[in-house]
């Protein structure tokens, strides 16, 4: 079986389901609830209600530096959790697979699942696989060299308990709490991700990885501080331009300083190249956070505690907008200003 | 790296100019949107004025070269490749190849032309036509793809070209527009085609030309350049970029798009036909044309669309009637807006409104 590619018998249902079941998932992911291998895991409530998130992982290709994407699908989840408050406790893991994928990747994308589940301390509680005949819908972004057969796709599903460590973030979370004044922080460099994804894509060579990480540790820092956080967002696909335009209040905006958003050398040498805008670059392992702004200091000093956060930065402040108004504004390096607005179609490459 | 208080002085000097008003054109979509990302504009005084050429691929595209890729794109059989920035540009009866893929027309974003050759290798019965756009930049990676499609005797593949040569197009502009003072020119298409192509542009129409980087400071210190040659009744050739430009180009690209590609009549949405502005595949290489020939600007123009006019600088995309409202990035009436390069797409995406509060 080592050595196989995965087929449709995999996902017939009958003695091929049930070894891969057995060989992979079911040893890879073990825990009380999940052991049982019944048609639904049986979890007790936790306090002060859940929160649940669910989110479907797409990615050519598969495997890259820095990460997979199993490691993707639990941080992933795991992050958007974070995001309310919530600490992550259950996850749940659908995994759909084109004929032909080889079993050594698929073994190696769910181990690595495994182990950022239990890093991130949570447990994958029920599951589901099925096999599919080539979709080719991965075709268009097939790595240079690859077909476009043998992919893989997982869903997750996130569990979280909303109350966490005793701090209720429930009332205190969300665009209503927002002041003029308030800090926006960035907790890391950005567009590590996007620009490593797009490298393996363009068969560039380079240091870039993808930043995909559980951001649990800095917001459990932040929230067990007692920093007044106001709101948090994963900055994921759309960048940071996209999550501050989602963030944004009819009567409040955001006005960014280029000069203090982090980036690795790297990654701005790339974007250059390319004609990519950093600030719609997709990122898996960061987040911002609105602190008000007497926590400022505190807020950057429990960020750059945690090595994932050692580059996080004040990058704007939350500003009064009148009606009509552009949301998010950027101060430029040199001191002209520009709209930041939302991302219009797909971030591409340029072609002159 | 340019010196911080150098770029405060030349802030202080453009933003405080007050002399005879100037118009300079940048002609690379690039540097349009770098000019906006960096908000250069604001840094301008008011008798300095930055106006958008045609540097933009997607947007001096005709829509009778969108009709003839839909054509291949419906065909049985045939795929059609191409960047993401060509899928939302309208044909002439208004369908874009990406409604057409929505309607069951085959068409795939390629991030680069090479990606093709694994594809025509793996599906040797589908016929896959490349929506070849650009401008010198991006010819050589045409050139190559073909030279290795031969050499693999791939026989499945098709160049469906509107390739554009920078130089007689800088020709009609310079004859048209008159009132333009010096040009911004471009630091991709220079880097292969060397700085002194300018000379004789420079010296026949009596304008400057700068060539500049990317960056913001290198595109305000470009700006510094020509505003001092036009303040000295100066018409000269300067290479702000040297580090990737230099004065005879790139002699391996150049030799590399000779070797496939030949000078011949090509349309311009906006400017029309100009004698040598296009470049086609040599006749030995006929055999990858995907009917390239005769594509003229025939575009029943809305009268209400002023795209043609946006791409000579005639009139800024906030002057025409269908901007921001009728036209949006998200529902693109014309090239310009459409493309990340095109002039209205950048306007629309980083102009600030006059009197914003934010902006104190």
């Amino acid at each position: 079986m080592k050595n196989e590619r995965i087929t449709l018998a995999h996902g017939s249902g009958g003695s091929a389901t049930r070894d891969l079941i057995a060989d992979l998932f079911a040893s890879c992911f073990a825990n009380p609830f999940l052991d049982r291998l019944e048609d639904a895991a049986l979890l007790a409530r936790p306090e002060g209600g859940v929160a649940l998130t669910t989110d479907s992982y797409v990615i050519t290709p598969l495997v890259f530096p820095g990460g997979d994407i199993g490691k993707l699908a639990v941080c992933g989840t795991v992050n958007d959790l974070w995001m309310m408050g919530a600490e992550p406790r259950f996850l749940t893991a659908g995994f759909i697979i084109e004929e032909g994928l080889d079993y050594a990747i698929l073994d190696s994308v769910v181990k690595s699942m495994a182990r950022e589940a239990a890093a991130q301390n949570v447990l994958v509680v029920t599951g589901d696989t099925k096999v599919v005949g080539a979709l080719g819908s991965s075709g268009g972004q097939a790595a240079a060299g690859q077909t476009a057969t043998g992919g893989l796709f997982i869903n997750t599903c996130g569990l979280g308990s909303r109350v966490f460590q005793g701090v209720s973030a429930e009332k205190s979370l969300g665009r209503e709490h927002l002041r003029e004044g308030d800090a926006v922080l960035v907790s890391g460099v950005l567009g590590n991700h996007q620009a490593c994804i797009l490298s393996r894509r363009l068969g560039i060579e380079n240091g870039i990885a993808s930043d995909c990480a559980g951001l649990g540790g800095m917001v459990r820092a932040l929230l067990r501080e007692g920093v007044r956080v106001k709101l948090m967002r994963d900055i994921t696909r759309g960048g940071l331009a996209t999550v501050l335009n989602e963030i944004v209040r009819d009567d409040l905006g955001i006005r960014l300083e280029e000069r203090e958003i982090p980036v690795d050398g790297e990654v701005e040498a790339f974007c250059g190249l390319l004609g990519l805008d950093l600030l719609y670059m997709a990122n898996e392992g960061k987040f911002v956070c609105v602190v008000e702004n007497r926590d400022v200091t505190r807020a950057l000093a429990i960020l750059h505690q945690n090595e994932l956060g050692t580059r996080a930065a004040v990058v704007g402040h939350v500003t009064a907008r009148n009606q009509g108004e552009p949301g998010v504004l950027l101060m430029t390096r040199l001191g002209g200003i520009r709209v930041v607005d939302v991302l219009y179609g797909e971030g591409l490459p340029r072609i002159c | 790296m340019i010196d911080q208080s150098r770029i405060r002085d030349i802030v202080a000097e453009l933003g405080g100019y007050s002399g005879e008003p100037l118009r300079f054109m940048e002609i690379c979509g690039t540097h349009t949107s770098s000019i906006f990302r960096h908000g250069i504009r604001d840094l301008l005084g008011n008798s300095i004025h930055l106006i958008s050429g045609p540097g933009c691929p997607v947007c001096v595209t005709p829509a009778v070269y969108i009709d003839r890729a839909l054509a291949w794109a419906r065909r049985p059989g045939c795929v059609v490749l191409s960047f993401g920035d060509m899928m939302k540009v309208p044909g002439s009866e208004g369908e874009s190849l990406g409604q057409a893929q929505g309607n069951g027309a085959r068409v795939q974003i390629i991030y680069a032309p090479h990606e093709v050759l694994t594809m025509a290798g793996n599906s040797p019965e589908t016929t896959f036509v490349v929506a070849a756009v650009g401008f010198e930049t991006t010819i050589p990676s045409y050139a190559l793809l073909v030279q290795e499609a031969g050499r693999l005797g791939l026989s499945n593949i098709r160049l469906l070209t509107a390739l554009k040569r920078l130089i007689p197009a800088l020709h009609f502009i310079c004859r048209n527009e008159t009132d333009i003072s010096g040009y911004l020119a471009p630091g991709h298409v220079s880097a292969i085609l060397g700085s002194e192509v300018y000379i004789p542009l420079a010296e026949k129409y009596h304008r400057p030309f700068t060539v500049a980087g990317f960056h913001g400071e290198q595109i305000l210190v470009a700006i510094f350049d020509l505003m001092r040659q036009c303040r000295g009744k100066r018409a000269e050739v300067h290479n702000f970029y040297p580090e990737a430009v230099k004065a005879e180009g790139n002699l391996k690209a150049q030799a590399v798009i000779d070797s496939c590609f030949e000078p011949g009549v090509a349309a311009w949405r906006g400017l029309g036909s100009i004698e040598e502005s296009g470049f086609y595949l040599k006749e030995e290489l006929r055999e990858f044309d995907g009917g390239s020939f005769g594509i003229e600007d025939t575009t029943p123009e809305n009268p209400a669309c002023r795209c043609a006019q946006v791409v000579v600088g005639r009139v800024a995309p906030d002057e025409c009637p269908w901007f921001g409202s009728v036209c949006t990035p998200l529902n693109p009436k014309g090239p310009c807006m459409v493309s990340g390069e095109g002039s209205c797409g950048i306007w629309y995406r980083y102009r600030v409104p006059q009197g914003t509060a934010l902006r104190r």
